[in-house]
């Protein structure tokens, strides 16, 4: 389909170029549209959270940006490469986080670790320095043999995510990666991942349905029924609408009120 | 493109496939004790009602047992190589499919990464199931077990592939079950694995016509003959032709504009 893609072909990318950069994503779905006409980009060192209720197509978007699909229109580059024609330097640069759990739980830390170096052309020595280099940054040095069926479901988190780390991506997708873990892993995570941003210049979109793991200062993307209806600060937002917090914005932005029809589109 | 990192990425599905059947040993004592029971159960019964003339590649009359062993060698591989494509469909499996695709690498390589380290797994069970057939008395030519090494890849591959095609197409398998009912036993069944093809043929002539045609039947066909020593030229080039078609279109299926991955659409929401 649409190889209609105007962009001429790459530009040299450069560090200049945003970690992610999506125009006019258009995706459908047995004669449903699932996104609409989606724009965003988003900087290196940037936190963004993707904030939308179940269904609003935040998975689909990931998706599409990891190339697990691609019947689509629009354009998707990571760090200034197309995902389409420049697949292998695009996904190079991703490191993603499922929404469902992904590890071998009968393997080691290390093994899942290796097996993901691997997969990224890593050499088995240069895969074991990357795999305790970020198992170091989130914590678990000491848990490198351990059976990751032995983990606690926020340990498993963070092994994830120093596995999406180790091949030095420039944008990380997480998709509602607190699902199923108590609060203070909960919240353990969320400072986490702006750690990694502030320390690391890695841009992480952080996709979730919790207003709750927003914090004041993140950029805060509002996706509905496939329509991104905000793209702002949060404090800004609720400003804008002339609510009191990002929590009433959001009700008001995803039909606490009306159907969302006439919420302005960043 | 330089090549080291493509052998990493081989090595890595290779050796991770290995490790989870290491782990996994209920599977694997699953996957021997299926052509044993045949073995020591079903061909003992049928060597009374059934003895086999003197056919290819077998120089002497033989005894039923030593008729169904490249049979069942084949049916260790189909049932691994539908087994191992399978799972990545259902339970949970689904994600450590993400997890491979989303690997820089393009997707035909890591699809075929993933065949040849199933296959190998398969190779394993054969070779077991092998030395404890020796053990019992079915022994073939030293050579044989060399020769047999390449057709075990071939089928492998082709099953494997059908495997990963069917999981591509195929929207929702409940379980295991649908695939044995409805692939496994009749591609088992309907070929030569169980009674040479002139026999079936003296039986029905439609399922003769029927276990001919199927490729199955030519990749045991390719097993025997290796086993003895000898190359079944005609098994050979279709089993490799089909095994092609297959693989090409499993990568098809696996393509991400068309195929499972456009119209599963991501799952989730």
């Amino acid at each position: 389909m649409s190889d209609a893609s105007v962009q001429a072909e790459s530009a040299p990318p450069e560090q200049m170029a945003p970690a992610l950069a999506v125009r006019d994503l258009e995706f459908s779905y047995a004669g449903k549209r699932v996104l609409e006409s989606v724009s965003l980009a988003i900087e290196a060192g940037e936190f963004a959270v993707l904030l939308g209720p179940n269904g609003a197509g935040k998975t689909t978007l990931f998706s599409l940006i990891t190339r697990l699909h691609d019947r689509r229109r629009g354009e998707i580059r990571i760090g200034g490469y197309d995902v389409r024609r420049q697949a292998v330097q695009a996904h190079a640069r991703i490191g993603v986080v499922f929404q469902q759990p992904t590890l071998d739980l009968d393997l080691s830390v290390a093994q899942n670790l290796a097996y993901h170096g691997a997969l990224h052309g890593m050499g088995p020595r240069e895969a074991r320095r990357q795999a305790e280099l970020q198992l170091e940054r989130v914590g678990l040095s000491d848990q490198h043999r351990t059976r990751v069926r032995r983990l606690s479901g926020g340990q498993r988190r963070r092994v994830e995510i120093a596995r999406g780390l180790m091949h030095s991506p420039r944008l990380l997708l997480l998709d509602e990666p607190t699902v199923g873990l108590d609060i203070a892993s909960r919240r353990e995570l969320v400072e986490h991942a702006h750690r990694l941003c502030a320390e690391e210049g890695v841009a992480v979109l952080w996709a979730t349905h919790l207003i709750d793991e927003a914090r004041p200062g993140d950029r805060v993307l509002v996706l509905h029924r496939g329509r991104l209806l905000a793209d702002e600060r949060a404090e800004a937002l609720a400003d804008r609408l002339g609510v009191a917090n990002l929590g009433d914005a959001f009700d008001l932005l995803t039909g606490g009120l009306t159907g969302g029809e006439e919420a302005p589109c960043a | 493109m330089r090549l080291m990192p493509w052998l990493h990425c081989l090595l890595g599905v290779v050796g991770r496939e290995l490790l989870r059947f290491l782990h996994q040993r209920s599977r694997f004592i699953a996957a021997l004790v299926r052509p044993l029971v045949w073995l020591f159960v079903f061909a003992t019964g049928f060597r009374m009602a059934l003895g086999v003339a003197m056919t290819e590649p077998y120089q002497t009359y033989i005894l039923y047992e030593v008729y169904i062993v490249p049979g069942l060698v084949g049916m260790i591989q189909l049932f691994n190589g539908m087994q191992s494509s399978l799972s990545m469909v259902y339970d949970r499996e689904m994600g450590s499919m993400r997890v491979l695709l989303v690997s820089p690498f393009p997707r035909w390589y890591l699809l075929i990464c993933k065949l040849l380290a199933s296959t190998l797994v398969s190779v394993v069970q054969v070779y077991v199931f092998l030395a404890i057939a020796w053990w019992y008395g079915i022994q073939a030519p030293p050579m044989g077990y060399l020769w047999i090494l390449p057709a075990l890849l071939l089928t492998g591959f082709m099953v494997g592939a059908l495997g990963l095609l069917l999981s591509s197409f195929i929207r929702q398998l409940e379980n295991f079950a649908g695939v044995m009912n409805f692939v496994i036993f009749p591609m088992f069944f309907l070929s030569s694995a169980l009674y040479p093809l002139w026999r079936i043929r003296e039986g029905s002539y439609l399922v003769y016509q029927i276990a001919a045609l199927n490729p199955f039947t030519q990749a045991v066909e390719m097993i025997r003959f290796a086993l003895y020593e000898r190359a079944n030229l005609e098994a050979i080039l279709i089993s490799t032709a089909v095994t092609l078609v297959l693989l090409a279109l499993a990568i098809l299926g696996y393509n991400p504009s068309r195929g499972m991955m456009a119209r599963k659409g991501g799952g989730g929401d």
